[in-house]
């Protein structure tokens, strides 16, 4: 019996349960393209093989018993169509991760059938005239698949064919010589092998070499690269600037040198407060604050955003399992707990041909980092459940991701030390091409074409294999000297730091690949997920790589830690790289940035023609304000059993949670806290406004559920324009002020952080948009009984409601200015001498218990505040605000929409009204109202009614915020 | 003496903790394996133990189908091992995906006479969220003394199907849970109501019947969807928050059928 290749399709026999066909259908008619019945089908290639093994396991592996029909065919035959129909097949292109592919590779085994060669793709059948059927097919092709990472076939396109072996490899390293270079010819051969290197640092490298008398070899080369790349070095925040401010007039009003922007500024802070509760900061993977007497809380959040522009899902997915590695590979390996996602991207509703060339549509964006964070996170057991989205039409050519973890350590494996004479060992996924030079293509502005160059630099995860991996690393952990992940830069970036103050000796051809034919410097720099790189000494080693077997991990020894001073890389018996990790670490030369801030000219605030009304509805259905739960809902957010105060609260979840509590050591009640805080549109009015408002609002939301301010850790992720440009950077150094004077003035360190510079998209006319200044805050804090959270949910009517904090007239930057489309307005500012005490009167009053609900005033102010903690409690609110607390003349627009920070509206159980009063002494407040049974939202200043709006309208309207960018098959 | 439970693992689940967790905090004494481990004992697998649990999670991936490959690995490998565990009186649970493998293995409904499926949800997404449950099989010695109960669900394949020809008195003959309507709105406060049909969300994959969960035809196994280990401790059916007085402080409704399966055990 002769073995080839065969095609085993399995398609659903009753419409009724492919539900995905008939969303397909119901989002084809949606775009005009009149289609009858779309059914969609799987199909897998197998071989080389036998008929009856193909059938087999198709019957035993592919089709659902009860549900499905399946055929079998040689891959060879053409496809059959009935008359009247036309199917268009989605493929993974060759080389790509393929998860389906890899499990049908184990499970055949598992069968007794040996295959060589698996690939899955689906295929969709359109019933419909000729040409409406091309155009639906089209229309599959372009809006649910990505010609980066898949292949379509028509009708008439024969199956592909297996692609010929790779060439055994030549030679093996390459000299490339630098000698007598000039700036020019070296800055382009950086540009051509995307070293993302300018030509001050490409000399530097020629200055080395040349006292060497050698080329570099390209395996040098790319190490080097990758080790300077901004993306690993921060080397725009870590170097010198020179920052100059002035007034909206022009002329001069500060300037500031600085050696070391990220250490004067936010280390800084940390250093200066000098805090017992940090365990590890700035050094590791991630930072680690105490959490209990046996165990620290760890915590990390990156971004992932160009892979993102180009790939959503896989952008997205290798986003979360990045992070999710950086906290199994903190200290010597911590349990993660909880996931968080931020993400920014374009309008929703924009119309395709508004959008840069290139760009995909941000609701492909949106729905493609949703299910790539979904696919990871929910594989990985661990609850994502707290998150943001902001959407503004300046992301559209370049979205951001946030992807965030945290996890729990024991004390005593916080810290990690190689040792001379430590195995060297690779554990987890085999290395591909995959990911080739993502950390230089994260340092490098996105372009049209981007997608098509860089392909090589996106990813699609592989979760099964870091969840197998992270749960035996969790076991041997203690027989490990140290660990680390495998993220941008892949081998270069963990040997290489490992190493450092050290030395190691590699032989890259041991390492287990995906397929033949890499050469040895796309084995060290490839960053295929999902692998981590152990440092375990001769006693331990054994036992070690046996465990990672003994659950199908691959652990395989790919050389050692020597205190050499050098890293040496061997391909077999050839050195292809010998290089001074002094020069690699030490060697970047650093360069002096200019830094330039202009002031606005202040404008006054253009009133929207709108009733109040009409202005709450409108604020509430926005992608930014309205409900997540089409998102949140397809995350586990229960998993693991701890969860407390949950992203939704109040009758049948019906309100958003300000920060989420879970209590992650099963069997005790002692709780995490965790709040985020951002609000890009006040940049462009002033980016220290903007910063302190972010970390005034993490803590505020932490605060609000019920965390001590002093347990708390905060972390910034800055994501910015080109700050080659004065410009950019001088907005980054103001917001980079405004972290360290917020950190020193609530008495919260940063512990973490990361940034990602070069977010502008380059139009097809050469100009380039930069996206809004974005710093994402995250805080982290401590309840010592979960039990004692606080929920934003009204309790019940006939409570007083208490407002805390002042108001002022700050429209500027905020929800309302961006419905009325007013540039005007002055911007929210947080007063920093009083704003930490607010937060502390806060605290004292949730501790005496008498506090029903907190929920602190935010995007859209006063007004959104009320309206959801009204309709998450199902009962109404009827609010005065002629006495309360204020500095300054408020109008109608400010009292309801107005963005001052630090203000929190508190429901208070009535027999004890006083007690919560005399905890709030410190803190300007007022009583404002009180809480009714008629489930409307009335607020007025004295005689005057501002509003009277049934919450139903008002929930509704937060709840359909993402209706159509997700639309439910269900209806 | 504790009944001695057996959570078995493999690659891919992510609930098995808890699981033991909730086990063990109703008096089992838990052993949690990797399902590698159990393949290379000699002889009964599971002769040791009075109970199994399959945990949740996503096991080998779920690439090929939810539960598929664990499923085929106990069918091809476990099956008689669990065949005498149920013989000699122990129970069996499967949870989510553990539930999914055991109907894959063919343990559930574990009749010849009804052939059954979890295939995708309805709605063609994952779903998580709170739901309603009315219990269908009194006298299962899991599901004993309990009417109601709130669990979350978190599941992309939950839609439990039947093949065409499925005789609906054989199936709710084998009904263990169905999801109902929460007739105040706020899954989590204990003692509620619900009414049926419970339609989308409140049936959150479409299921046949509203169907949740499966016993075998000797009760002792059962199969569900929602999650009973996250519904153990006072703080996690979300209307905890809303509790006042002695309410506040009752531990969460799941934890009955851990308590019921240990009690029993201990005949």
């Amino acid at each position: 019996m002769t073995h080839s290749a065969y095609l085993v399709e399995t398609v659903r026999r009753d419409p009724a349960h492919d539900p995905a066909g008939r969303a397909l259908a119901g989002e084809l008619r949606a775009a005009g393209i009149a289609v009858g019945a779309v059914r969609l089908a799987h199909v897998f290639e197998v071989g080389p093989t036998t008929a009856a093994a193909a059938e087999q396991l198709g019957r035993e592996l592919f089709a659902n018993p009860v549900l499905d029909r399946m055929t079998v065919s040689p891959a060879s035959e053409p496809l059959r169509l009935a008359a009247g129909e036309r199917a268009v097949t989605v493929l993974r292109r060759e080389g790509v991760m393929d998860p389906v592919a890899l499990s049908t590779l184990q499970a055949a085994e598992a069968l007794g059938v040996h295959l060589e060669r698996v690939r899955a793709g689906r295929r969709v059948y359109v019933e419909a005239e000729p040409e409406v059927a091309r155009a639906a097919c089209d229309w599959v092709v372009r809006w649910t698949s990505n010609p980066v990472v898949d292949r379509a076939l028509g009708p008439e396109d024969p199956w592909p064919a297996a692609p010929r072996p790779a060439p055994a490899l030549g030679q093996l390293a390459r000299a490339v010589p630098l000698a007598g270079l000039d700036d020019a010819a070296l800055t382009q051969l950086s540009r051509e092998a995307c070293l993302a290197l300018d030509a001050v640092e490409m000399r530097a490298i020629q200055a080395h070499y040349a006292a060497l008398g050698r080329a570099p070899t390209d395996v040098e080369l790319e190490t080097i690269a990758q080790t300077w790349s901004e993306h690993c070095k921060h080397k725009t925040l870590t170097g010198p600037i020179t920052h100059e401010e002035f007034d909206a007039d022009g002329a001069p009003t500060a300037r500031r040198d600085y050696q070391n922007l990220l250490k004067q500024t936010v280390f800084a802070a940390t250093q200066e407060l000098d805090l017992p509760r940090c365990l590890s900061v700035f050094v590791d993977n991630a930072g680690v604050i105490r959490f209990d007497d046996d165990y620290g809380v760890a915590i990390k959040v990156e971004t992932h955003n160009h892979p993102s522009a180009i790939e959503p899902y896989g952008g997205a997915g290798t986003g979360i399992g990045g992070v999710i590695r950086d906290i199994l590979g903190t200290g010597l390996g911590a349990r993660p707990v909880l996931n968080l996602d931020v993400f920014c991207v374009g309008d929703l509703d924009a119309a395709p041909e508004s959008l840069p060339k290139g760009a995909l549509h941000p609701r492909t964006v949106l729905r493609g980092v949703v299910a790539g964070v979904r696919d990871y996170g929910n594989r990985m057991g661990i609850p994502t459940a707290c998150g943001a989205l902001v959407s503004e039409p300046r992301y559209a050519g370049n979205p951001l991701v946030f992807a965030g973890t945290v996890g729990l350590i024991e004390h005593g494996l916080v810290a990690k030390q190689p040792r001379d004479g430590d195995w060297i060992v690779a554990v987890g996924g085999r290395t591909g091409r995959d990911g080739v030079h993502g950390a230089t293509f994260s340092s490098d502005a996105l372009h049209s074409a981007s997608e098509v160059e860089s392909g090589g630099a996106v990813q699609i995860g592989n979760p099964i294999e870091e969840k197998k991996l992270g749960d035996v690393l969790l076991e041997v952990r203690d027989r490990l000297s140290a660990v680390t992940d495998c993220g941008a830069g892949g081998f270069s970036s963990a040997v290489g730091e490992m190493a450092e103050g050290l030395g190691a000796e590699v032989d890259l051809s041991l390492a287990p690949l995906k397929y033949a034919g890499l050469q040895p410097w796309e084995v060290w720099i490839s960053e295929a997920q999902e692998r981590m790189v152990l440092a375990v000494g001769d006693a331990h080693v054994e036992a070690v790589c046996a465990a990672f077997a003994a659950e199908d991990v691959e652990a395989v020894r790919l050389g050692r830690f020597r205190a050499s001073g050098r890293l040496v890389i061997r391909w077999g018996d050839e050195t292809v790289a010998d290089l001074d990790l002094d020069f690699l670490h030490e060697g970047l030369p650093k360069q002096a940035r200019q830094a330039r801030w202009r002031a606005p000219r202040a404008q006054p605030f253009a009133e929207p023609a709108l009733t109040p009304g009409e202005a709450l509805r409108a604020i509430l259905a926005t992608p930014t304000v309205g409900s997540k739960a089409p998102i949140v809902r397809q995350y586990d957010h229960e998993v693991q059993g701890s969860s407390a105060i949950k992203p939704f609260a109040g009758v049948g979840g019906g309100g958003p949670s300000d920060g989420v509590v879970l209590a992650p050591r099963l069997g005790s009640r002692r709780g995490i806290v965790l709040g985020l805080g951002l609000n890009p549109g006040l940049s462009d009015h002033d980016p220290y406004a903007m910063a302190t408002w972010a970390v005034d609002e993490a803590l505020r939301n932490v605060v609000a559920a019920g965390a001590d301010l002093d347990s708390c850790a905060i972390l910034d992720n800055f994501s910015w324009g080109d700050c080659r440009r004065p410009e950019q950077l001088g907005s980054l150094v103001r917001a980079a002020e405004a972290c360290r004077d917020a950190a020193l003035a609530y008495r919260v360190p940063f512990v973490s952080g990361k940034d990602s510079l070069n977010n502008e998209f380059e139009l097809p006319d050469g100009t380039r948009a930069a996206i809004p200044g974005t710093l994402v805050i995250t805080a982290l804090g401590t309840i010592d009984d979960v039990l004692q959270a606080v929920s934003m949910d009204l309790k019940g009517p006939g409570h007083p409601l208490l407002l805390v904090g002042l108001s002022r007239d700050e429209l500027g930057g905020g929800q309302l200015a961006a419905l009325a489309g007013s540039a005007g307005g002055a911007v929210p500012r947080v007063d920093l001498e009083r704003a930490p005490g607010v937060l502390r009167a806060v605290q004292a009053a949730l501790a005496t218990g008498a506090v029903l609900a907190c929920h602190d005033l935010s995007e859209g102010g006063l007004a959104v505040a009320a309206a959801e903690m009204g309709f998450a409690g199902g009962c109404g609110l009827e609010l005065d605000l002629s006495q309360a607390p204020r500095e300054g003349e408020l109008g109608v627009w400010g009292w309801l929409f107005g963005e001052s920070p630090t203000r929190f509206l508190l429901e208070v159980d009535p027999a004890r009204l006083d007690e919560v009063r005399a905890a709030l002494a410190s803190a300007p407040h007022a009583p404002v109202g009180t809480t009714v049974a008629e489930p409307r939202l009335r607020v007025r200043h004295g005689a005057d009614g501002w509003l009277d709006e049934p919450l139903a309208e008002l929930q509704q309207a937060w709840a359909g915020a993402l209706r159509l960018a997700f639309p439910s098959a269900q209806g | 003496m504790k009944p001695r439970v057996l959570v078995l693992r493999a690659a891919g689940s992510n609930c098995d903790h808890e699981t033991a967790y909730a086990f063990e905090q109703a008096g089992a004494e838990v052993t949690q394996l990797h399902v590698n481990r159990v393949l290379e004992r000699e002889g009964d697998a599971l002769a040791e133990f009075d109970a199994l649990a399959v945990p949740g999670g996503f096991t080998y991936g779920d690439d090929l189908g939810a539960g598929q490959i664990l499923g085929l690995v106990l069918e091809r490998r476990l099956k008689p091992s669990i065949e005498a565990l149920v013989a000699r009186g122990g129970l069996v649970l499967g949870i989510c995906n553990g539930f999914q493998a055991l109907v894959r293995a063919g343990l559930l409904p574990g009749t010849p006479a009804l052939q059954a499926s979890l295939a995708p949800n309805a709605s063609g997404r994952f779903e998580c969220h709170w739901t309603r449950l009315e219990v269908t099989a009194p006298s299962s010695p899991w599901l004993r003394g309990i009417e109601t109960l709130d669990l979350p669900i978190a599941h992309a394949e939950g839609r439990l199907v039947f093949a065409a020809d499925a005789d609906p008195e054989a199936i709710q003959a084998l009904a263990a849970l169905r999801y109902l309507k929460p007739t105040d709105g706020d899954p989590g406060v204990a003692g509620s109501a619900g009414s049926s049909p419970a339609d989308y969300p409140a049936n959150p994959a479409g299921s046949t019947a509203d169907l949740a969960g499966l016993v075998d035809p000797t009760g002792q196994i059962l199969g569900l969807m929602p999650h009973p280990e996250r519904n153990v401790e006072p703080y996690h059916a979300p209307g905890w928050t809303r509790r006042t007085g002695a309410g506040a402080s009752e531990s969460g409704a799941g934890r009955q059928l851990f308590t019921n399966a240990v009690e029993t055990l201990r005949g």
